[in-house]
């Protein structure tokens, strides 16, 4: 029971990152007509604004302390960083220490800036172009912004850690009688995704603004005709949806290090779930997106891949073409979306 | 003549002649001088250049005939590879039986997933082949690996060991991939005055067979079939109702492209026996897209031109490094010197990546017919808008 | 016993008949004109004969053979070839190339593989290709991408694609839609030579009375997914039915 519990876990914090990538994919697709393959370059910048602020907090000026010396006998250069200065020294440590919880704020409007000028400088271009130059563009952005990245920070993973009040081993399910431990900010992860999910549910649900970009997701032109601006709201959401993927990079920085291919190797799997889920449903995007992140975590267990040598690798692809063999339309797939 | 039209043919002639001829245009460098790092007519990148113009090729005949864009060609490549290493291992170092499986197998491997993934076109088939591509990289990478069935050798890589059968070997026989005795990599250089030029068994070998190859592309892109494959890209719906099914078309595409893949990995092994996983990688598949659309989709010798340029660009621009710029700028003023530098360097060497992906978007956005189109515009531009035909894309032509 | 048989053929679309025991017989080397007020059911009846639609119930036979489960290229080499409402052709290839590929997919069916021969060296089709542009006036913007042809020259450029197969019937959604007076008078004049020059069944679906009683022999009238009336032109102008479900409220001065 313990195991069981302990792989769903394990499947619900991968899901959860499928899942936010995901979601932002198919509001891009429902939205713009777009599919978008620089979207896992979205999540890489997200986790990247982590990597900076906490880079930025940690900018020190160098004191002498004449008080002490160092091995040589010289006078002890310290290192105080300019927060601590300013705050004192507690606060500004909690700062550094926090500093991963901290980018989000530091990340939201990057991540509306970022997806703001995209849609506007380039993909508002091609939506009359046929969809394979739509991927080609955006192809080719990815593999600017990897590159840019790569350039600043290095090829090698750079290290995020997690406040230490949220790095350490928590003990769960004692009053049912289980005894499982789990990450604590693998727990937060899960948590704030799932969060943001039932976030961005309850704007396209409940707003005004939310209710006509879902009836623009189901008949842009009538849409239009009613004389509502809906390209302006679709440009809107697709800074939202940038936002939601840097931020479910933001928060994977300590689980994995953050490295510039991280956004590629993210949105190999992201598109399968979103075919999976059914291309243009956001709740297949997010259902199919835990689904297949659980499904990998229960491949990935000694006794699977005892069993089946590798088959954590491609347990996803095999879902993925059964579902479609299947069921073409995906798990919630709509009719006529992406049909010839 | 060779049932080509005049432009065809001599178009056939010019990448004869070019292809025959590589290595003194790509040593224009005297061997001491310091431009001599530029000179790409080394063996191992020459054969890199027709290698990757068989893969541009082939992919060219699906993406740039009927529009299906895959981004999973390069399991094909990998699948041919691993055929090829595999002959090695059991028959013996002759590269022809190797070459030979690499395209069957690649062509049976390219019927199974086509079948598959040509069941949805559009996106839906775009993010299919990625699906499969990076499943059969997975499979290769571990799966495909382990005591029990051990076929790909993962991470590794297949390659040829002394206790492998090859059951046709016998010590006459050069003991690396060799065509009935001639070694792939015997090199014969040759010494003119201050310049020194390689010519290389395997290269040639494999640009021959790049020239078939080509040959071959011309003949389908002219033929009904290949006028089929254009108006699969063009309308499905008015070929449905013209009583044609578009569907077996696109397959037996599909199928070509995915046997010159699997021909070009085969000819990798040939060149160096070793086959490993990474060739399957999605980012390797990119890499095909890449070559065809910065050349020109559509064209015939477009995609060889973009496999050309990316591989010269993967193996010599990127050895621009800080010290080759000081000493390209070194007559500017320091100050200014640094400044043209600082602002260069992450465009050159490691950051070729960067050039790249800006001129591929730059190609997607204002070039949709790649780099041969803006040659036509620029030659259009000099001659007076008189019309140019060599190289011209399939689309536009004439009749006899 | 017609070319063309339609029985009992039920299609519902969720809570909407699309089309309701529709019975059709089109004759042989007839000019069948199908016309409605909008939903009627026309464009549905026509999907069903083309197979794109699979009705819920009923049969459509065409020369004695059924059409129902078989793809629209299957139904299209038994002989039935559709004209779309917007000219539907091969935008980025010449008139020759579109034309060719009519004759291609006449002379060796739905799929043959000839991958090494040029196209410009099968001769037979290279001058039924030529004989067919001549014969619609086409043969001067042979060269030209068909993309960049006016409306008038699409509409053109589409029919003779479908007569260069041969068809024993020919469908016809709405051919004039969106056409100034002069340019449908054209298609009009087409539309005849073609009949007078050959064998062949003609089923329009049309909105135009004009065009309708220019070119009808047989005209069903058809109202909320049920055929109303089958008669001829000069019986359906006076018929009051007809007036009340149709004419009266529209084009009946024409």
């Amino acid at each position: 029971m313990d195991a069981i519990i302990l792989q769903i876990l394990n499947g619900l914090d991968k899901g959860s990152a499928y899942a936010l990538i995901a979601l932002g994919l198919t509001l891009i697709f429902g939205t713009l007509g777009v599919v978008n393959f620089a979207h896992g370059a979205l999540f890489m910048i997200g986790a990247f604004c982590s990597v900076t602020l906490s880079k930025l907090l940690n900018l020190s000026f160098e004191t002498v302390d004449p008080t002490q010396k160092d091995f040589l006998g010289n006078p002890l250069k310290v290192k105080t960083p300019y927060v601590q200065e300013w705050f004192g020294p507690e606060v500004g440590a909690a700062i550094i220490d926090w500093s991963v919880p901290l980018a989000i704020l530091f990340a939201i409007p990057i991540m509306l800036a970022v997806g703001y000028v995209m849609e506007r400088g380039l993909i508002k271009h091609f939506y009359k172009r046929p969809h394979a130059d739509q991927i080609l563009v955006t192809f080719g952005l990815a593999i600017v912004l990897q590159e840019i990245v790569k350039f600043y920070f290095g090829a090698n993973p750079i290290q995020t850690p997690a406040p230490d009040a949220l790095s350490g081993v928590a003990t769960i399910g004692g009053s049912f009688g289980l005894n499982i431990s789990y990450p604590v900010w693998r727990l937060v992860y899960i948590a704030f995704s799932g969060l943001l999910i039932f976030g961005a549910f309850a704007f396209l649900q409940f707003t005004t603004f939310g209710m006509v970009v879902r009836a623009g997701m189901a008949d842009r032109e009538t849409v239009q005709l009613l004389g509502i601006d809906i390209d302006r709201r679709f440009t809107i959401m697709f800074g939202i949806a940038a936002a939601i993927a840097g931020l479910a990079g933001v928060m994977y920085g300590p689980i994995n290090a953050p490295n510039y291919h991280m956004g590629m190797d993210f949105l190999v799997l992201s598109f399968v779930v979103v075919v999976v889920g059914g291309m243009g449903s956001l709740p297949g995007a997010v259902l199919a997106g835990f689904l297949l992140g659980i499904l990998e975590a229960f491949a990935s267990t000694t006794w699977a891949t005892t069993t089946i040598p590798g088959i954590n690798q491609i347990i996803i692809y095999l879902v993925a073409i059964i579902v479609l063999l299947t069921r073409p339309r995906g798990l919630m797939g709509k009719k006529g979306v992406m049909e010839d | 003549m060779f049932g080509l039209k005049n432009t065809d043919l001599r178009l056939l002639l010019i990448v004869f002649v070019l292809t025959m001829a590589a290595p003194f245009i790509l040593n224009p460098f005297p061997t001491e001088s310091g431009l001599a790092q530029f000179n790409a007519g080394y063996p191992d990148l020459m054969q890199k250049f027709v290698i990757f113009g068989i893969f541009a090729i082939g992919f060219n005949i699906l993406f740039g005939l009927t529009g299906y864009l895959s981004f999973g060609h390069a399991a094909f490549l990998g699948v041919g590879s691993y055929a090829c290493v595999w002959m090695f291992k059991l028959l013996g170092y002759n590269v022809v039986p190797g070459i030979l499986l690499s395209i069957v197998v690649s062509g049976l491997f390219a019927l199974l997933i086509g079948v598959i993934t040509l069941r949805r076109s559009g996106i839906y088939f775009s993010i299919l082949t990625l699906a499969f591509a990076q499943m059969s990289f997975a499979l290769a990478y571990s799966v495909l690996s382990n005591p029990k069935f051990n076929l790909t050798n993962g991470e590794t890589g297949l390659q040829v060991y002394a206790d492998d059968p090859q059951w046709f070997h016998s010590d006459r026989l050069p003991d690396l991939p060799h065509l009935f005795g001639l070694s792939m990599r015997a090199t014969h250089k040759m010494q003119l005055g201050a310049w020194e030029f390689q010519f290389n068994a395997g290269y040639y070998m494999c640009a021959v067979i790049m020239l078939v190859c080509f040959y071959l592309a011309i003949r389908i892109f002219r033929s009904p079939f290949g006028l089929m494959l254009r108006a699969v890209k063009s309308n499905q719906q008015r070929m449905n109702y013209t009583g044609l099914n578009s569907r077996p078309y696109t397959l037996a595409a599909f199928v070509i492209s995915g046997m010159y893949a699997g021909l070009a990995g085969g000819l990798l092994s040939a060149v160096d026996p070793l086959a490993g996983a990474e060739r399957m990688q999605w980012t390797a598949s990119g890499e095909v897209v890449l070559m065809t659309i910065l050349g020109g989709a559509g064209t015939l010798i477009g995609p060889v031109l973009g496999a050309g340029l990316i591989k010269y660009f993967e193996n010599i621009f990127s050895k621009i490094n800080e010290s080759v710029l000081h000493q390209w700028f070194g007559f500017l003023p320091d100050g200014l010197e640094d400044f043209v530098i600082t602002l260069i360097y992450p465009f050159v060497g490691k950051g070729w990546h960067l050039t790249l992906g800006l001129i591929f978007m730059l190609v997607v956005i204002f070039l949709p017919g790649g780099l041969i189109e803006g040659g036509q515009r620029i030659g259009r531009a000099l001659r007076g808008k008189k019309a140019s035909d060599a190289g011209k894309s399939a689309s536009t032509e004439p009749a006899e | 016993m017609g070319i063309l048989e339609v029985k009992n053929v039920n299609k519902r679309f969720g809570g909407l008949q699309a089309l309701g025991d529709v019975n059709l017989s089109v004759a042989e080397n007839t000019v069948h004109a199908i016309i409605g007020p909008n939903g009627a059911g026309k464009s549905t009846l026509l999907n069903v004969l083309v197979g794109k639609l699979i009705p819920d119930t009923g049969s459509v036979m065409f020369d004695g053979q059924s059409v129902l489960g078989r793809k629209p290229f299957e139904i299209n080499q038994m002989g039935i070839s559709r004209v779309f409402q917007t000219p539907e052709i091969f935008g980025d290839l010449s008139v020759m190339e579109n034309m060719m590929i009519a004759c291609f997919a006449k002379r060796d069916g739905a799929f043959k593989m000839q991958a090494i021969g040029s196209m410009w060296s099968e001769k037979d089709v290279v001058e039924k290709a030529e004989h067919m542009l001549e014969s619609m006036n086409l043969a001067d913007k042979r060269e030209m991408h068909t993309a960049s042809m006016s409306r008038g020259d699409k509409r053109r450029m589409e029919i003779a694609m479908c007569l260069a197969q041969e068809p024993r019937l020919l469908l016809l959604d709405e051919p004039t839609a969106g056409m100034a007076r002069a340019d449908t008078n054209n298609t009009i004049d087409l539309l005849k030579k073609i009949k007078e020059d050959r064998d062949i069944t003609i089923a329009i679906i049309e909105h135009d009375m004009h065009v309708v009683f220019s070119l009808a022999e047989r005209i069903t009238v058809l109202a909320q997914g049920t055929p109303l009336v089958e008669d001829t032109p000069e019986n359906i102008k006076g018929h009051p039915k007809v007036r009340e479900a149709y004419l009266g409220e529209t084009q009946v001065a024409a």
